[in-house]
């Protein structure tokens, strides 16, 4: 079960059993359960806060304003933006709980701790809290018309202003020059990441030693607890955070939020257990959204469909305040929208608004998505409008002619590493039988069928192994891009690996055994991954952006290289030979020439331990560390193409078959990526289809529950025809590059370009997501909505 | 109040409020953590188990109406020796989870799904499996995880 092969997770049986601990299934004597008290409002002023009949009920221990809180003095900082994409940008403090106004429906306006789940819950409805209603930024398009403030004391709902705009006279010519001109503009509308898992938080201080224990469900356990330190003061060197099993993340658990910050300093002060569970309504509010920008996307192109030129303007909500990452979401996208075409001339500028709406962050794919789903969205517009089929007005435009390619740089400025764009989209259009659908979808135009077809396609790039350090820095990030692995051989042989990587459903555990059976010749269940623990596992920087693999699986290959160079001296030393003569091959080391005298590495690990006999200067235990800050980024791409069916009488559409061919380089675990592929498919589906935080004209979440918001069921969804391509990454040593977004990348615009396709016979152009039976059925007769 | 019931196959009590929902009787005063909650409106399946071999989400029952019942957890679907149940084994073989935190409501569901029909259609899984949402899988490999267990693929 080396690399490439399909090998079965070594995490499953635990999971498939209910032995997997979640943090809601840890418990610890003594433990307080915080119950929020959250604001009703979008916007308000807070007059007053009265927990007295709150305090006065069985099992209540406490309760607390913001106005309390910042009394207490737990806060050295206000909770973290990492990203401050510009000097000038506007970062109001934000608070874990909010003394003077609150700035979106949910906001934490007091904290109750009750001795059981239902008793928090209690005593939070028994808070008493008076408001002042003020206007509130219900949405983007309130927001960037700047009429009402989110922010009182601000003058502008605007955050910044921030532009790639390399070589604006190249574009402004190819505007000037241009046969034909597009412009798309889209909304992205706001997404609920809902991992299946809510978001919880426990923790259990050491009144005595001043230590203190955070588990989380977080995807950035080592994030957390540098920046737990920096906003609450307490030592780094004594926090310990956990993230044990995490059901899902999906950008969602990439945040410092108020309850964990709550709940450690509340723990602290209190010297006792402090946890909290978001309920699944609550998660509307307690954990942040993904996308909501509107995008603004023009394509200019000769006669021959050669597009010269791309301009882009984006606005972006940021939401209430500025979490981690939010500002920098959308410029995680921008090197993107020129996507797999080779177009010389590119523009880019974005405005962050504030609304009084939850904050705004990573969701699958974080900015990634959006780019595609521009780009591709405005190919099949330009196709539309030039009478040509798509697939050869992509095919005209691929980087390199859509032959293989290394190190391009695009106009954007980023190079990409590898890609090998034209064999990817035959292979799809031939698996989805590309033409045969065309002749069917003429047949039923033809006969004025009560079923229509559409189909869409889209070649993604993505960018993932976040990130080479350097270029974070270059945009103002603050955050390293580096991950570490210690690989250990242990005395009897075993191998202990530490990740800094923190997996929540990806496999690690399985990938990482592979490549490290792969380097030393042994069974991948002798290897054990030791991770999300910064007790275990001190350095790190943990997972999202599809980094796992290309920069924290590629440290561990590294690692496991240093262990060998160290073996083969040992080796060498046994052999009496020279370590030029030792060769190395599956795990054994022997002499040139000598086969059949050889040693495992496995069997070095004891002499290491033992240390009687090293080389001279040598260090006893055979282990080594690698911190991998990789010199690019990594570009997987890949053709979907969705076919849609389109019932012209009630618009319901239905998905009737989805072709995903991936290309994210060299493969690891064959079975894993083919999972991440069609999980990430479905939530682009559903963005496309389904989905969408719906707000009221007063900033109202009107679908917090699974009741209204609507993630797909196994019903919506057909089976998905996978394959793939591999064109190896220039950028490790693996050649491997990403596949934990790339679904999402490409799915929403396929499908939305199906359901185009479908109703252009009506004069559709364009259709907002998501692509609603109502939605539908309105396009059908001609009305816009 | 003291509700009396069998969970996988060894009797117990608790002390509940009336209130308390079985899937928190289950979880917090039987520590099976195994059952999973992921929502507050009976929508999503993770707390699915079997009652009196019925596949029930038991966010909708109080624990109280478990009184002298048969439950079913996850915990107890494999045998004493630790071999899989056939429908966890087909889920590890055809990677039907991710995170896991759907799965054991998926199994429970999928089980008792076969034992009302052993042999079902795709759709007919997917139609079967409707209450129980996954993030991670798409549901391809979850539905692939169910015909593999009925036989069919
Ligand atoms: S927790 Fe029971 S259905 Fe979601
Ligand atoms: S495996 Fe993660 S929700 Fe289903």
């Amino acid at each position: 079960m080396t690399i490439g092969t399909p090998m079965l997770r070594k995490e499953d049986p635990k999971l498939l059993t209910g032995e997997g601990k979640f943090v809601d299934d840890i418990h610890v004597s003594g433990e307080l359960w915080m119950g929020m008290v959250r604001s009703p409002m979008a916007h308000a002023k807070i007059l007053s806060v009265d927990v007295s009949e709150a305090l006065k009920m069985p099992g209540v221990h406490s309760a607390y304003s913001g106005a309390d809180l910042n009394g207490m003095g737990l806060w050295a900082a206000p909770l973290p933006c990492a990203w401050p994409v510009t000097e000038d940008m506007v970062n109001p403090p934000h608070f874990p709980v909010a003394a003077e106004y609150a700035r979106h429906v949910g906001e934490i306006v007091a904290v109750v701790l009750a001795d059981s789940r239902y008793g928090a819950a209690d005593a939070a409805e028994a808070v008493i809290v008076d408001f002042e209603q003020l206007p509130a930024v219900a949405s983007l398009d309130e927001a960037v018309a700047d009429s009402k403030m989110a922010h009182s004391d601000l003058s502008t709902n605007k955050a910044y202003h921030w532009a790639l705009e390399p070589d604006n006279a190249a574009v402004e010519a190819a505007f000037a020059n241009a046969a034909h001109t597009v412009t798309g503009n889209f909304v992205q509308q706001r997404m609920i990441p809902a991992a299946m898992e809510p978001r919880g938080v426990l923790a259990v201080p050491s009144p005595h030693g001043g230590e203190l224990t955070l588990y989380s469900a977080s995807q950035v356990p080592h994030l957390l607890k540098v920046l737990i330190a920096a906003t609450t003061g307490l030592p780094e060197n004594k926090l310990r955070v956990i993230a044990p099993a995490v059901g899902g993340g999906f950008g969602a658990k990439l945040n410092v939020n108020p309850d964990e910050l709550l709940a450690a300093t509340l723990s602290n002060k209190l010297a006792k257990p402090v946890r909290w569970t978001e309920t699944r309504s609550e998660a509307a509010f307690s954990t942040h959204q993904g996308r909501g920008q509107n995008q603004r996307i023009e394509l200019a192109a000769d006669a021959d469909g050669k597009v010269t030129g791309c301009r882009v303007h984006l606005d972006a909500d940021m939401g209430a305040y500025m979490m981690l990452i939010t500002p920098g979401v959308p410029l995680l996208g921008s090197f993107l929208y020129t996507g797999v075409y080779d177009i010389p001339a590119f523009g880019f500028t974005c405005d962050g608004h504030f609304t009084n709406l939850t904050p705004t962050d990573a969701y699958r794919g974080a900015g990634r998505p959006e780019a595609s789903y521009a780009i591709e969205r405005a190919m099949d517009m330009l196709a539309a409008e030039m009478g040509m089929d798509p697939a050869e007005l992509r095919r005209r435009n691929y980087i390199a002619g859509g032959d293989h390619f290394e190190n391009f740089t695009v106009s954007s400025t980023l190079a990409f590493d590898s890609g090998h764009y034209g064999p990817n989209l035959d292979k799809a259009l031939e698996m989805a039988d590309y033409d045969g659908l065309r002749a069917e979808q003429k047949k039923r135009r033809d006969a004025g069928d009560a079923k229509q077809l559409g189909i869409g396609m889209v070649t993604y790039v993505e960018i993932c192994g976040l990130a080479p350090s350097r270029a974070l820095g270059g945009l103002n990030f603050n955050s390293g891009g580096w991950e570490h692995a210690t690989v250990r051989m242990l005395p009897t042989g075993k191998v202990e690996v530490v990740s800094g990587s923190t997996p929540h459903g990806q496999g690690h555990e399985t990938s990482w055994s592979q490549i490290i059976a792969t380097k030393f010749g042994m069974d991948p269940n002798d290897v054990e991954v030791l991770h999300s623990d910064t007790a275990l596992s001190p350095l790190g920087l943990d997972t999202y952006g599809s980094r796992s693999l290309s920069v924290g699986g590629v440290a561990i290959a590294m690692a496991a290289d240093k262990v060998i160079e160290k073996a083969r001296l040992m080796a060498a030393h046994m052999f009496e030979a020279a370590p030029g003569d030792v060769e190395y091959e599956n795990g054994s080391f022997s002499v040139k020439g000598t086969p059949a005298k050889s040693v495992h590495i496995a069997e070095l690990g004891f002499g290491a331990f033992l240390a009687h006999d090293l080389p001279d200067g040598m260090e006893p235990n055979l282990q080594e560390q690698v911190s991998f800050d990789p010199p690019n980024f990594a570009f997987p791409f890949g053709t979907h193409v969705a076919v849609v069916e389109i019932d012209e009488g009630t618009g319901n559409v239905e998905l009737l078959d989805y072709i995903a061919v991936d290309d994210c380089g060299n493969q690891v675990n064959p079975l894993i990526v083919e999972g991440q592929v069609h999980g990430g498919i479905v939530q682009g589906v559903g963005q496309a289809l389904f989905e969408a935080a719906a707000y009221d004209e007063d900033g109202n979440c009107q679908n917090p529950s699974f009741l209204d918001y609507l993630v797909p069921s196994p019903m919506e969804m057909p089976n998905i025809k996978t394959d793939y391509t591999y064109t190896p990454s220039t950028s490790n040593i693996l050649g491997v590059k990403g596949v934990g977004e790339a679904g999402t990348i490409g799915s929403a615009a396929a499908v939305m370009n199906a359901v185009v396709d479908g109703l252009s016979p009506h004069g559709v152009k364009d259709m907002k997501m998501p692509a609603t039976p109502q939605r539908v059925w309105n396009a059908i007769q001609g009305v816009t909505v | 109040m003291k509700v009396d019931l069998t969970v996988n196959g060894s009797a117990m009590s608790a002390d509940v409020e009336p209130r308390t929902l079985l899937v928190h009787l289950i979880r917090d005063d039987l520590d099976l953590t195994g059952t999973n909650v992921g929502c507050d409106t009976s929508s999503c399946g993770a707390c699915t188990v079997h009652v009196n071999g019925e596949s029930v989400k038991s966010c909708t029952m109080f624990a109280v109406q478990a009184q002298g019942l048969e439950i079913t957890t996850i915990e107890g679907m494999a045998a004493d020796d630790g071999t899989l149940h056939p429908m966890q084994e087909a889920f590890r073989q055809c990677h039907g989870l991710q995170c896991g935190y759907c799965t054991p409501g998926m199994v429970m569901a999928a089980t008792s799904l076969l034992k009302q029909n052993p042999s079902p259609s795709e759709a007919e899984v997917r139609e079967g499996l409707e209450g129980n949402l996954c993030r991670c899988t798409g549901y391809h490999n979850i539905v692939k995880s169910v015909m593999s267990a009925a036989g069919g693929a």
